[in-house]
């Protein structure tokens, strides 16, 4: 091991942290923050995007609820799920029935597909949260047509919230909240990008947890994490090794299990950027936190400065293109096309994707995944083979 | 829209044929006439627009349904998987794709023509959009217009989505429509045929209440897709379909003033022992198999989910003449895939008692993740509710791999043994008491 700088020991501590937050299904460290004072709220909500910046400025701590992964065993859940439906709702819905989700003011489900939509509903029959959205976002991106409709949607949620706690989203109060969401994206953008040129220093894997965490605590605290992880990855350490660099894509739902990205890197693979933690990423650039109207501000960020996905319209902004356009902005060699099973959007988007990628002469190799797949040998073996296969033509 | 039943021919069903066949010679010679053809869907759609403008429609569902009862989806679909789409994908898109690889041969064997616009109204399902951005890339260049209709999480449909809606037909889907059309819309045209549709909705759901009287006339889900047929695709606001549909309910109306049991495809039922209400499409690709072990066991099908994809007419909505455009945005909202779960099982419930159902019976589909998902604790909180058997089966629309015919058959079987000793309970408790 001589001439290998060793990592940070406090990095070491970071992730060790980060790891145990992002997995912590009772969501402790969230509730904790929820008790200290009558007025906050836990308002959860599931993949991929809503504007946290608003439920910050009412005074609520926005939690992502990204599934149980393999960190739960599933009983009842697949008593409400037939075998064709993806795993991540099963999960769900067995934190809901248990004790997990107990304390959460309200919940939120974005517009991503009809498996999401419909939990909704489950949670509503089941009346879990003292309010439930299906948060539909628009899909026309005009401002007086989608925008209009997507700010009343906005409006909707500040007035479940007010009616819980009272507090009221000043300008003032959500340009602050949106001046720290814009700084939180920022410095993890700025991780990805000395990932890219120094990947060894943060593993995927590892970024993964830091992201993840980011979910269950406040983006204050989170920001600090940021920071210092920022200062320690600017630090030489680790050495590079002979991997190939990849972008993962497909799993911005359901969540691939630790195991499997841990497969990708030690069969030779870097993954230079993914969709995992996609509505920690959403906005790309900031949102303007200067004006009178911050919530015009989030709407027309939310128009003007989506980032591909499959939970988006993308005629006139087609997807191929723009997973092409980050390959070569994150010079990686190849994708990885990761989805969930049974996941319609994912799955549905990858042939056109896959062909973008073909005529760009980006190779790339496909795997499907449950959160809780156990059994990783043969998808090292085929990432392996990948990662082999394009060291000999690179 | 299905293939008519060849054994009893009632006057509807040969109008419906006529129908259906001069859609098919229109849409074959569409491009030497200079026929705009517009491919859209069947929940939510925009029919009386389309057809105002003198534009003839495609329903890609519909292509697909019919492939399927042609035994040709099963080679489409693994076309379409070669082309990289996933087992685990809805297998109408895949079906409709694949007939699309294999020319577009439509269901006369004649070639369906070329979309020259897309129109995207995306009610009650995400996959619709994923379908037609497939679409808008497997047709270069092909213009495409996008509604998206916001759904009823709330269990209602509120102002801002309204002016959402109507803001969308306004700006964007009436003007790309006209510009595909190279013509103006005539709004007194799009009112008449409106209200055509709204007396047709009248005919429609008095065929529906029909199946309140024991017996009932008629089947509401194995007769009910054919019923729905005109009203749900390419003929709502037409005189045609007007001329259907009162057609359909004098036959009906006549048949439950006889006393009449329903129509099945091997003549009349002799005797209803069950009364059920299913929830969920139809398999295609066994269809008469799937209906027969329903008939043979006296089974009617009093009330069906399925037979409001196109529109929850039974519950007051009719389209407005005095108020087209509304009227078209609330008809998208309130289609029974765009209703919340809650709202979802109160509609069921409703059903249960209005139409004296002894068993609530869901067939899930294994494509149909807006139909399917949640369907388990809809089944748990009617039984809760009802009291009533509820019986679960699983299949697909046109994937033949996913229909067990034994398994179903057996399934079905003990569902029904349950369904009798019920009832002769029932039967027996007044004697008891007395
Ligand atoms: S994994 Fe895919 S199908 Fe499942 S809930 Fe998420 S987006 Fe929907
Ligand atoms: S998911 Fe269901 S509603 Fe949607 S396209 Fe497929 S079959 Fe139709």
């Amino acid at each position: 091991m001589t001439g290998i700088k060793q990592p940070p020991a406090r990095l070491a501590e970071i992730l060790r942290t980060c790891e145990q937050l992002a997995f912590d299904l009772e969501f402790t460290h969230a509730k904790a923050w929820r008790k200290a004072a009558d007025d906050r709220l836990l308002v959860g909500y599931l993949p991929i995007y809503v504007p946290r910046e608003v439920i910050h400025a009412a005074n609520g701590l926005p939690v992502g609820i990204m599934g149980v992964g393999d960190h739960k065993r599933i009983i009842k859940g697949d008593a409400y799920y037939q075998s064709y439906i993806c795993h991540l709702p099963r999960g769900i819905i067995e934190m809901a029935l248990d004790s997990n989700l107990e304390d959460f003011d309200g919940f939120l489900f974005p517009a991503i597909c009809d498996c999401v939509r419909n939990l909704s509903g489950m949670f509503k029959l089941a009346q879990k949260g003292k309010f439930t959205r299906y948060f539909d976002y628009p899909q026309n991106f005009k401002e007086h047509i989608g925008g209009t409709f997507f700010r009343e949607l906005i409006e909707t949620v500040e007035s479940d919230m007010f009616k819980l706690n009272g507090v009221k989203v000043t300008p003032e109060r959500l340009n602050h909240s949106i001046g720290l969401y814009n700084r939180n994206r920022s410095m993890i953008e700025a991780i990805y990008d000395i990932r890219q040129e120094f990947p060894w220093r943060l593993s995927a894997v590892d970024t993964y947890y830091i992201l993840r965490a980011g979910l269950v605590m406040p983006v204050e605290e989170h920001n600090a994490i940021l920071e210092e992880v920022l200062e320690l990855i600017g630090l030489d350490h680790g050495e590079a090794m002979d991997n190939i660099r990849v972008v993962v894509t497909g799993s911005f739902c359901e969540q691939p299990p630790i195991g499997m990205l841990k497969s990708m890197e030690m069969a030779g693979c870097y993954i230079v950027d993914d969709d995992l933690m996609l509505g920690s990423r959403w906005t790309q650039g900031d949102v303007d936190d200067t004006t009178d109207d911050p919530l015009g501000a989030i709407v027309t960020a939310f128009l003007e400065k989506s980032p591909s996905s499959s939970a988006v319209y993308d005629v006139g902004n087609p997807k191929g293109a723009r997973l092409v356009d980050l390959v070569r902005h994150r010079h990686a060699d190849g994708v990885i096309f990761c989805a969930a099973s049974f996941c319609d959007p994912a799955l549905l988007d990858r042939p056109e994707l896959q062909k973008a990628c073909d005529a760009a002469g980006i190779v790339h190799i496909n795997f499907q995944f449950h959160e809780n797949t156990g059994q990783f040998k043969v998808i090292k073996e085929q990432a392996g083979t990948f990662s082999d296969s394009i060291k000999l033509w690179v | 829209m299905a293939e008519v039943n060849e054994a009893v021919k009632e006057r509807s069903m040969v109008i419906q044929k006529e129908m259906l066949a001069e859609l098919f010679t229109e849409l074959s010679t569409a491009k030497e006439k200079g026929r705009k053809v517009v491919y859209t869907f069947v929940p939510g759609n925009l029919t009386e627009l389309i057809l105002a403008l003198d534009m003839l429609p495609v329903y890609p569902e519909i292509n697909a349904l019919q492939s399927g009862m042609r035994k040709k989806s099963a080679s489409y679909i693994k076309d379409a998987e070669k082309m990289g789409f996933s087992e685990d994908v809805c297998t109408y898109v895949k079906c409709d794709i694949g007939m699309m690889l294999n020319g577009n041969i439509g269901p006369t064997g004649e070639k369906l023509p070329d979309p020259d616009l897309l129109l995207l109204s995306y009610t009650g399902c995400f996959t619709f959009m994923k379908w037609f951005e497939n679409l808008e890339k497997l047709y270069p260049g092909v213009e495409i217009a996008m509604l998206h209709t916001p759904y009823q999480e709330d269990g209602r449909i509120t102002e801002d989505q309204i002016t959402y809606m109507v803001k969308q037909l306004e700006e964007e889907v009436i003007p790309k429509l006209e510009k595909v059309a190279g013509k103006k819309l005539d709004r007194a045209r799009l009112a008449k045929m409106l209200e055509n549709s709204s007396k047709a909705e009248d005919l429609w759901v008095k065929v529906l209440h029909s199946a309140k009287t024991v017996p009932s006339p008629i089947d509401s889900y194995f007769a009910g897709v054919y019923y729905m047929g005109p009203l749900f695709t390419a003929f709502r606001g037409t005189e045609r379909a007007l001329e259907y549909y009162q057609e359909l309910h004098d036959e009906i109306m006549e048949r439950q003033a006889k006393g009449l049991l329903p129509i099945t495809p091997e003549g009349e039922m002799k005797e209803e022992r069950f009364r059920l209400l299913v929830e969920g499409p139809p398999n295609w690709t066994n269809f008469r198999e799937f209906w027969k072990i329903f008939y043979d066991m006296g089974a009617v099908i009093v009330a069906s989910t399925y037979t409001k994809v196109g529109g929850v007419y039974d519950q007051g909505f009719r389209h407005d003449p005095d108020n087209p455009i509304e009227s078209l945005a609330r008809y998208c909202m309130g289609c029974y895939t765009n209703l919340s779960l809650p709202q979802r099982v109160d509609l069921l419930e409703h059903y249960i008692k209005e139409y004296k159902v002894d068993g609530f019976l869901i067939n899930s589909i294994k494509s149909c993740n807006s139909f399917s998902a949640g369907q388990l604790l809809m089944m748990r909180e009617i039984e809760k509710r009802c009291g009533i058997p509820v019986g679960f089966i699983e299949s697909d629309l046109v994937d033949p791999r996913y229909f067990s015919y034994a398994n179903i058959k057996n399934r079905l079987e003990s569902y029904f043994q349950m369904l009798a000793q019920r009832k002769s309970i029932l039967a027996q408790q007044p004697t008891e008491q007395a």
